[in-house]
């Protein structure tokens, strides 16, 4: 009976963890294809989508039999509340990487910014890190990872303070842009979005290992931080990976 | 806060061999403590002690305190029979007295010399009515206790244990040999009363536990493992042994 429970534990735990590096793919598939011109093969992320989807109702069928029928208590309930409630952030953030797929394949662009380009590429880069880094810090159950892991979305959240800055720029200069703009401010936005899920993931490793439910979004705990931080440095022109180390 | 109940350093041997290896804890009142562990961590045992149970067994010594409202229960001034009346018990399997419902509830006051038909008639009504089985009973007082339901039966006892207004009670099990309507029945009865004293419960069921409790203690081969709010044990335990425990892992 106890080992039976310990190998579905185990199962839903590996489940997890792979349906998280599908997610991972699925937004560099996203982002690229919304970067290149190249929409030869623009099923592939919404293909992709569809796999987490079914991923994660698999899981919430598997946990949600494991809460009803071996009534875990403790460490064990923890864990699998955990896998509930982090599989729908990812859930939510493979959705997002699937509209960023949409924005690429209804692209209607007359206009082309590098500065932008080069956001949405350390923007994406940067996701893909948290989420490697959360799965990281999941196996090993390592609460302090997770802790600076949260810390990194402000970074994610100036990216995109500075695109839309860049956006509305160039939209006052090209009337006529406004489409494409608009579908780098959906992007951007979307990248801003699997940020907060991603700190919203690390949220629940914390309360897996230690019960504690906390808000660990910089952002959230202090709304002004990004725009403060921003004005610091507002003469060293575009923000770098490196500067906010 | 009158009836707290708190063991310090308590050991009990058999012969030369150790069973209790040292246990500290303190029962408030008001609230209802469980003590969880698997079959022969102690539980049982260590419940025996705070009402001088194992008294009754050649060969065993018991060193550490015991103490009622600060006073030593094992201390030679105090009489068993009065440790007995503040300190109640219930076991497993309900054991009414082979006569009337109203002489099983009436005969500890009784024993402690209540005469007045009418002070008895009062203290079996209060007694069955805390114990919630007044309602299935009161017009069949005379009916023998030992034809009512195994859950009706654990209720009486409760009733019984409760007529000598005790300050502690001890419950060893009180639900594992009844169905489960009768245990929640009995649960609640438990719940109701937990206000007036000072509840102290031995089960092996750990949703009764969590159900109905407001502190765990976890023992383990003699030792106290861990003890705290019930919430806290079944939600994010100090010790990865307590958790596993709880799962069914061992036990």
């Amino acid at each position: 009976m106890a080992k039976k429970f310990t190998e579905e534990l185990k199962k839903l735990q590996n489940n997890f963890i792979s349906m998280g590096i599908d997610v991972n793919e699925e937004i560099y598939q996203a982002t690229k294809l919304f970067l290149s011109s190249n929409h030869a093969d623009k099923n592939i992320v919404s293909n992709q989508d569809k796999n987490v989807n079914q991923k994660e109702v698999n899981l919430e069928e598997q946990a949600l039999n494991l809460i009803a029928l071996q009534q875990p208590v403790a460490n064990d309930f923890r864990e699998i509340i955990c896998i509930l409630k982090a599989s729908s952030d990812l859930e939510r953030i493979g959705d997002h990487a699937a509209s960023i797929a949409n924005e690429a394949v209804h692209l209607k662009a007359v206009i082309q910014n590098p500065d932008v380009e080069r956001i949405i590429t350390q923007m994406s880069l940067k996701v893909r890190t948290m989420l490697e880094s959360f799965l990281n810090s999941y196996y090993h159950n390592d609460s302090y990872e997770s802790r600076v892991i949260a810390q990194e979305d402000i970074l994610v959240d100036k990216y995109f303070v500075q695109a839309r800055k860049l956006i509305m720029q160039e939209a006052e200069e090209h009337d006529l842009a406004i489409d494409a703009l608009y579908n780098y401010l959906r992007v951007i936005r979307l990248l801003e979005r699997i940020g907060d899920h991603i700190v919203n993931l690390t949220e629940w490793i914390l309360y897996r290992n230690s019960g504690e439910l906390v808000e660990l979004n910089p952002g959230k705990i202090e709304p002004d931080l990004v725009r403060r931080d921003l004005e610091k440095n507002k003469n060293n022109g575009l923000i770098d990976d490196k500067d906010n180390q | 806060m009158g009836k707290i109940l708190s063991t310090k350093n308590l050991r009990l041997y058999y012969g030369k061999s150790e069973a209790l290896h040292g246990i500290s804890l303190k029962f408030l009142d008001g609230e209802i403590t469980a003590l969880i562990g698997p079959s022969g961590c102690g539980k049982s045992t260590y419940l025996r002690c705070l009402n001088r149970m194992n008294d009754l067994l050649d060969n065993v010594t018991i060193t550490g305190t015991i103490k009622l409202q600060g006073k030593d229960i094992y201390s030679p001034k105090m009489s068993k029979s009065e440790i007995r009346k503040k300190i109640g018990m219930v076991f497993q399997q309900p054991n009414p007295f082979p006569f009337s419902i109203y002489d099983n509830v009436a005969y500890g006051p009784r024993i402690s010399g209540v005469k007045d038909k009418k002070v008895l008639d009062e203290i079996v009504e209060t007694s069955l009515k805390k114990a919630a089985i007044w309602d299935e009973v009161k017009d069949d007082l005379k009916k023998n206790a030992v034809a009512l339901s195994g859950g009706q039966q654990q209720r009486v006892c409760i009733a019984r244990t409760l007529a000598v207004n005790p300050d502690v009670i001890l419950l060893d099990e009180p639900t594992s040999a009844l169905d489960p309507i009768s245990s929640v029945k009995v649960e609640s009865t438990l719940m109701d009363i937990k206000k007036d004293y000072n509840i102290i419960l031995v089960t092996h069921n750990m949703q009764q536990a969590s159900r109905i409790s407001d502190k765990t203690a976890f023992m383990l081969n003699g030792r106290l493992i861990e003890f705290d709010k019930t919430e806290k044990m079944f939600l994010n335990p100090e010790n990865k042994i307590t958790s596993d425990y709880l799962n069914g892992r061992f036990g």
